[in-house]
């Protein structure tokens, strides 16, 4: 029942708010909206889902759980700061804004319960275009550019998820009456797939979804899309869209696991999270626009969450609870630096400095966010990225282990650069001449979502705990 | 595998090089709906038995990929005033010098899949992976948004083409939601195009580098 309400909420709110004719009162739908889900995801929470799915297209798996309650949370705190910002913007018409983040949200809580391989590829592709949109709500000509970029890349990226999809499909025909396409089946049948047809499937859907995900090389979309949008629509795309593609390779991986191909699986996966990480820190020395080094930051968070899969048992429990991290840490640093974007009218630290004098609350979430992301105690991010570091030394990848410490250093000092620069310093003169500060609508909803980093860090909730445990065994009971 | 199959997917390749081949933007149209016309008959070719499901694959093929989206980029290159691709990247004999590389490439590597045993000796892998390459080829090479679209199109045929050896793996609906998407995402494509075209009045691509590192 709550499974149905989690799709259907902001389905039929997208067209509530499509009907809506004031400019004014629609955003309201979205936290009436999101509120709605986040409750009906929390019901959903409660019943620890089944580690052997039957044979049903729709079914929660406990993997597919983390991702639902992070996207839920996620987008609860965006939608009740998003009043406060569309009405900054009274100007421009919010119809399709509204509609399309609604329409986001019920596609984005669909995937954790799809289980057949095709219908995940087919709902993953609408998500994007629907998210076109999105980015280019400015209407400027850099958004346009980012928004025709985003589109191109990840649907060409999509396409070839789509051709993994058919190889993992090709890779069944050694087994009798196996017509089901369905992820649990797969993995119960691992052992019977062809292994020449399962390794290409691997690769080319982790290159598909890889794309969507924004891991490295193939994030090239990234930082124009995140870097033109609007801070609410890149926490959402940052923290959630960007999970839903983990999760789907989660199960792809889970099926390698099960097929016996789990050393492969993870080279790959660490030289690829490597790869992200490394990009990232090279990308971000010396980068002026604080709204692209979020975008490089977040290529670094996938690098982290492939890389954590790829060491596997306490590395896999981190990576897990640091999507939850990510899509909170994500939020906080794109709403604040929103805030901020607005205040000054520029998006360079040419122009932009001390934005603790121009608007105190802001700039200081964005340095709290900025201090939790990087993996600062005592905040979430922390706690999983140490339990990957420690995976690392565990499993004797002394030289991994090195190498994702250095580079998180390598990080940090890049992204602390610019991000000192923008909140310390003589406060600029602002671009616009705008007399914009900082209010409780606009503030509030981050603030909830730093305490959240916080208590995630400092004292997981059991029930939170509980969903990730059983997603581990789940992930690990295929080997 | 019979000699219609075989025939068809030949046209297929046929067509991938003409679209390399060619500067009109109406012309390369055109080609890609005789490709969609082509992937739809290889659905009655390859199937043999004429079901009720087949037969609406086959007409949602044809509608979608040789009227409808035709359709749609014909206006758009109306609406956008663009008739030629001037200037690509890479001129149209090397493009086709390449796009015939990598269809030789296309055959060698499939070899190294083993094919099951139904199909022991098909053409459909080669073709599909060749057709892939020269979307991928033509999405990268030419500098107008609107080719850019078509040589998505030309990938996403590639793709359709590996499909076939699927025989009722993939459910009717599935295929329905992959045809219903391609449509929506050309849609949106259109639709960021005439914005384009607005803002910068011109679609030649090379007006989008403002973001640069």
């Amino acid at each position: 029942m709550a499974g149905i309400l989690v799709f259907f909420i902001p389905f039929l709110a997208a067209f509530l708010a499509y009907s809506i004719p004031s400019n004014r009162y629609r955003p309201y739908v979205m936290p009436a909206a999101a509120f709605g889900h986040l409750m009906a995801a929390i019901t959903l929470m409660q019943s620890p889902a089944r580690l052997s799915a039957e044979e049903r297209w729709l079914e929660l798996d406990p993997a597919g759980q983390t991702i639902l309650i992070s996207i839920s949370v996620l987008f609860f705190c965006c939608a009740l700061y998003a009043p406060a910002y569309l009405y900054h913007r009274l100007e421009r018409p919010n119809r399709i804004f509204c509609s399309c983040m609604l329409l986001l949200l019920s596609l984005m809580s669909l995937v954790p319960f799809i289980q057949h391989v095709g219908l995940i590829w087919v709902v993953m592709e609408a998500t994007t275009l629907c998210s076109g949109p999105l980015i280019f709500f400015n209407r400027t000509s850099r958004s346009i550019e980012a928004a025709w970029k985003y589109l191109m890349i990840c649907s060409v990226g999509i396409a070839l998820a789509l051709l993994g999809s058919f190889f993992l499909a090709y890779s069944t025909f050694q087994i009798e009456n196996s017509n089901q396409l369905l992820f649990p089946k797969l993995a119960q049948s691992a052992s019977l797939l062809s292994k020449p047809w399962l390794r290409a499937a691997f690769v080319t859907l982790l290159v598909g979804y890889g794309t969507k995900m924004g891991i490295a090389p193939l994030h090239v979309w990234k930082p124009d899309a995140y870097g033109e949008t609007s801070g609410i629509v890149g926490a959402l795309l940052a923290g959630g869209l960007t999970s839903c593609a983990f999760l789907v390779l989660l199960r792809i991986i889970r099926i390698m696991y099960a097929a016996g191909e789990a050393v492969w699986t993870n080279h790959i996966l660490i030289v690829m999270g490597l790869l992200s990480m490394t990009f990232a820190a090279v990308f971000m020395s010396r980068q002026k626009d604080y709204k692209r080094i979020l975008a490089y930051s977040s290529v670094e968070h996938m690098g982290i969450l492939l890389l954590g899969v790829g060491i596997g048992s306490l590395g896999l429990w981190g990576s897990l609870f640091h999507v939850w991290n990510n899509a909170l840490g994500k939020a906080v640093l794109f709403l604040s630096s929103g805030n901020i974007h607005r205040a000054f009218g520029s998006k360079s630290t040419d122009s932009v400095r001390g934005a603790l004098h121009r608007i105190p609350v802001s700039a200081s979430l964005f340095l709290l966010g900025f201090i939790a992301i990087t993996g600062s105690p005592p905040f979430g991010p922390f706690v999983s990225e140490f339990a990957i570091l420690q995976a690392a030394f565990f499993a004797k990848q002394y030289k991994t282990g090195a190498l994702y410490l250095a580079l998180m250093l390598a990080v940090f000092l890049g992204m602390g650069t610019t991000v000192l620069s923008v909140i310390f310093g003589e406060a600029s003169k602002p671009v616009k001449d705008n007399q914009y500060k900082d209010s409780t609508l606009t503030v509030g909803p981050i603030i909830l979502l730093l305490l959240l980093m916080l208590i995630a860090g400092v004292c997981l909730p059991s029930s939170l705990g509980a969903i990730l445990t059983n997603a581990v065994a789940f992930m690990e009971v295929a080997r | 595998m019979d000699i219609a199959t075989k025939f068809l997917l030949m046209v297929l390749i046929l067509l991938n090089f003409s679209a390399l081949a060619s500067s009109r933007m109406k012309a390369v149209i055109r080609l890609t709906a005789i490709q969609g016309a082509v992937l739809g008959l290889l659905l009655l070719s390859v199937h043999r038995h004429f079901g009720i499901t087949i037969i609406l694959m086959c007409l949602l093929t044809i509608t979608i990929k040789s009227i409808i989206i035709p359709h749609l980029l014909d206006r758009a290159m109306r609406e956008v005033n663009i008739r030629r691709e001037v200037e690509p990247i890479l001129g149209f004999v090397p493009s086709l010098a390449l796009g015939g590389a990598s269809t030789a490439f296309a055959f060698y590597f499939s070899q190294a899949l083993p094919l099951a045993d139904p199909h022991p000796s098909s053409l459909i892998p080669p073709a599909s992976i060749s057709t892939i390459f020269a979307g991928f080829l033509f999405l990268t090479t030419r500098t107008k948004a609107i080719s850019q679209v078509l040589g998505y199109l030309i990938l996403e045929n590639g793709i359709f083409v590996f499909g076939l050896l699927l025989v009722g793996k993939i459910p009717f609906m599935v295929e329905i939601g992959v045809l219903l998407d391609l449509f929506v995402a050309v849609f949106v494509m259109g639709i960021i195009l005439n914005h384009i075209q607005r803002t910068f009045s011109s679609i030649d691509m090379d007006i989008l580098s403002e973001l640069k590192e």
